[in-house]
């Protein structure tokens, strides 16, 4: 377990390194940065002084040594400057982050809870009536786009009370919080409970026709304790490492749909300062993205080394 | 690419499963009943096909055609789905969008699949450094979201057709390249390999002849999988701002423009545009698990 941990660990950092270079190149290579942005919103473009911005702001030093500021920064906690607000990018990172914290937390669970017992459901009864009827809404939870759910969540909330819903960083209480999030969270999760109702199923169906199944049924134990007490125990395991696919599942769905309830977390933030060049908000929001999806992913191996007694790694 | 020995072997499956076929129509109805929900989709997708195809001659109004009176009239006779707030008709914008819908999601994923299959050959057959290098950059890539890694591409490419074609394409490389380097690993051991491999055949004709054909069937499953994902990776994008630009008519963007302000107003300008999407999207993946049940019985569930 020991020289797995440093293996994986070791090969952790260096996929975060390469995932550093490419993003750091993707975002050099664009044609036109945050200055000629600038300069075609105002309507004109005066080469001595997009000259002297470009000094300002450091984009005239070459490639290697911008990437090595970067870097060097990050080890040291220091994100650089927002172009767009002129900012500490920290600052402007920083508060953005619970939001969408809370929103993917409750997206998750929403996910397992909708997801775990309809898998469970579907796979007990199956080639029911039933069994049909919950494939298909995980099916179109796989199909239906997440921002056009919120657009017509927001429809009903419109005609419903006549505003549309404010999502403010600072709510009142916890409970008012968790009632304005729980919508779109719902819309995220919705999506990603296809991918776990799926699972469940086809992992539930695996082990149903596993001899220790039969061999209970025949010593006389019912139907629902051996589903639910021998089957559904064997069967969560793989279940456990959808969640790993469901981080970066996850933060495609909160783009879009913090998006369409301006909501003011950070993956929203990432398409504004995707649209704007913002490069130190960019690489640096990306770069967080990436080391959620990688850590998440690094856990739930070693989870399942620990859950799963067949599996040892190492040595 | 079948062979004579492969078409005995699926008429031999088919008739032990019960069928009396003996035409490729019987085939076909065979399979339908067999799998109700794939025919469901593939009908789907046949829809938007045609549409897509036949969008000039199923539609009067101009999809890009705008008219000041005509902004926000509310669906009826003359526009069947409405129109949007330049006077666009809504219908003749979603029968053409089909084209840009089905060329992005098609396209994408036909290049993707194409690189993924070149790398996975590769890797799987030459192993060594190059295997590590591509299965390395395959990590880098697979750790960043479908989503983030399409939007950082389309803004680094900017935005044009063939760009976001290009953008959602690249992350669906280490996907297939993955599947394809486990399958090449496997056929590689098998005895016709080495028995081609004896007769002085060169490699790269035995990944071609021998191992390519035998990935067909999960490259299929997996490329099915992967259409309806770059579909709504496009409509993603285009909502965003950052895929397909003016003039397309593109769903993804018809619903960016329309969004919350007309959520109020004008609900036809959201509900259409995202159905066509949603259904086109139902209809690829309903096809794309019968497929899977058909030609991957490891994965049957």
């Amino acid at each position: 377990m020991g020289t797995y941990l440093v293996r994986r660990s070791l090969l952790m950092i260096l996929t975060l390194f390469g995932i550093s270079v490419v993003i750091f190149t993707l975002l050099r290579v664009v044609p036109g940065n945050v200055v000629d942005i600038l300069f075609e919103a105002a309507g004109f473009v005066d080469e001595a002084e997009k000259a002297q911005i470009e000094k300002d702001l450091g984009l005239d030093r070459p490639l290697y040594v911008q990437y090595a500021s970067w870097i060097a920064g990050l080890a040291q906690g220091d994100l650089g400057y927002s172009y767009a607000s002129e900012k500490p990018a920290i600052e402007e990172i920083a508060p953005r982050i619970p939001v969408t914290t809370k929103l993917a937390v409750l997206a998750l669970l929403f996910s397992v809870i909708m997801g775990v017992p309809l898998g469970v459901i579907s796979a007990v009864r199956q080639n029911s009536g039933v069994d049909y009827m919950f494939r298909l809404v995980s099916l179109s939870g796989l199909s239906f786009p997440s921002f056009w759910l919120g657009l017509l969540t927001l429809m009903v909330f419109v005609g419903a009370t006549g505003n549309l819903p404010i999502y403010d960083a600072e709510t009142e209480s916890f409970w008012d919080a968790l009632l304005m999030y729980s919508v779109p969270a719902a819309i995220v999760g919705f999506r990603s409970s296809a991918l776990i109702m799926r699972l469940t199923r086809s992992s539930m169906l695996e082990v149903m026709r596993q001899d220790y199944i039969r061999t209970a049924r025949a010593k006389g134990a019912s139907r629902n304790s051996v589903n639910y007490r021998h089957a559904l125990r064997n069967a969560l395991l793989p279940v456990v490492t959808i969640v790993g696919i469901e981080a970066a599942f996850l933060i495609g769905g909160l783009i879009v749909t913090e998006t369409v309830f301006n909501i003011p977390g950070i993956a929203r933030f990432l398409v504004e300062a995707i649209q704007w060049r913002d490069y130190p908000i960019v690489q640096n929001l990306v770069m967080f993205a990436a080391v959620v999806v990688v850590v998440v992913n690094f856990i739930v191996d070693l989870l399942y080394a620990v859950l799963d007694p067949r599996i040892r790694y190492g040595d | 690419m079948a062979t004579d020995a492969e078409n005995a072997d699926h008429s031999a499956r088919l008739a032990k499963a019960g069928a009396h076929v003996d035409s490729k129509l019987g085939e076909l109805v065979f399979l339908a009943k067999r799998y109700p929900l794939g025919a469901i989709g593939a009908l789907i997708v046949a829809v938007f096909v045609f549409a897509a195809l036949f969008a000039e001659l199923i539609t009067i109004h101009d999809p890009l055609d705008t008219d000041a009176e005509l902004s926000l009239t509310a669906p009826g006779a003359e526009h069947w789905l409405g129109a949007d707030n330049f006077g666009r008709d809504v219908y003749s914008r979603i029968v053409f969008g089909a084209r840009i819908s089905l060329a992005v999601g098609l396209g994408s994923t036909l290049l993707g699949c194409l690189l993924g299959v070149v790398l996975g050959l590769v890797s799987g057959y030459m192993s060594g450094w190059v295997d590590l290098v591509v299965q390395r950059v395959s990590d880098i890539m697979q750790a960043l979201p479908l989503l983030v890694l399409a939007l950082v591409m389309a803004a680094a490419l900017g935005p044009s057709l063939e760009n976001t074609i290009i953008a959602i394409a690249i992350p669906i490389i280490p996907h297939v390249a993955r599947v394809i380097r486990a399958n090449t690993l496997a056929l590689r051991e098998q005895p016709f390999v080495e028995a081609a491999r004896a007769v002085g055949m060169s490699d790269f004709r035995i990944a071609v002849r021998h191992v390519l054909p035998n990935t067909l069937a999960p490259l299929i499953v997996l490329g099915t999988a992967q259409l309806g994902s770059a579909i709504l990776t496009e409509a993603s994008l285009s909502f965003l701002g950052l895929g397909i630009p003016e003039p397309f008519p593109s769903w993804g963007r018809m619903l960016s423009e329309s969004a919350a302000e007309y959520v109020r107003t004008a609900p036809w300008l959201v509900i259409f545009p995202g159905l066509a999407i949603s259904l086109v999207v139902f209809g690829t993946n309903l096809m794309g698990d019968a497929l899977r049940d058909l030609l991957d019985p490891r994965q049957r569930t």
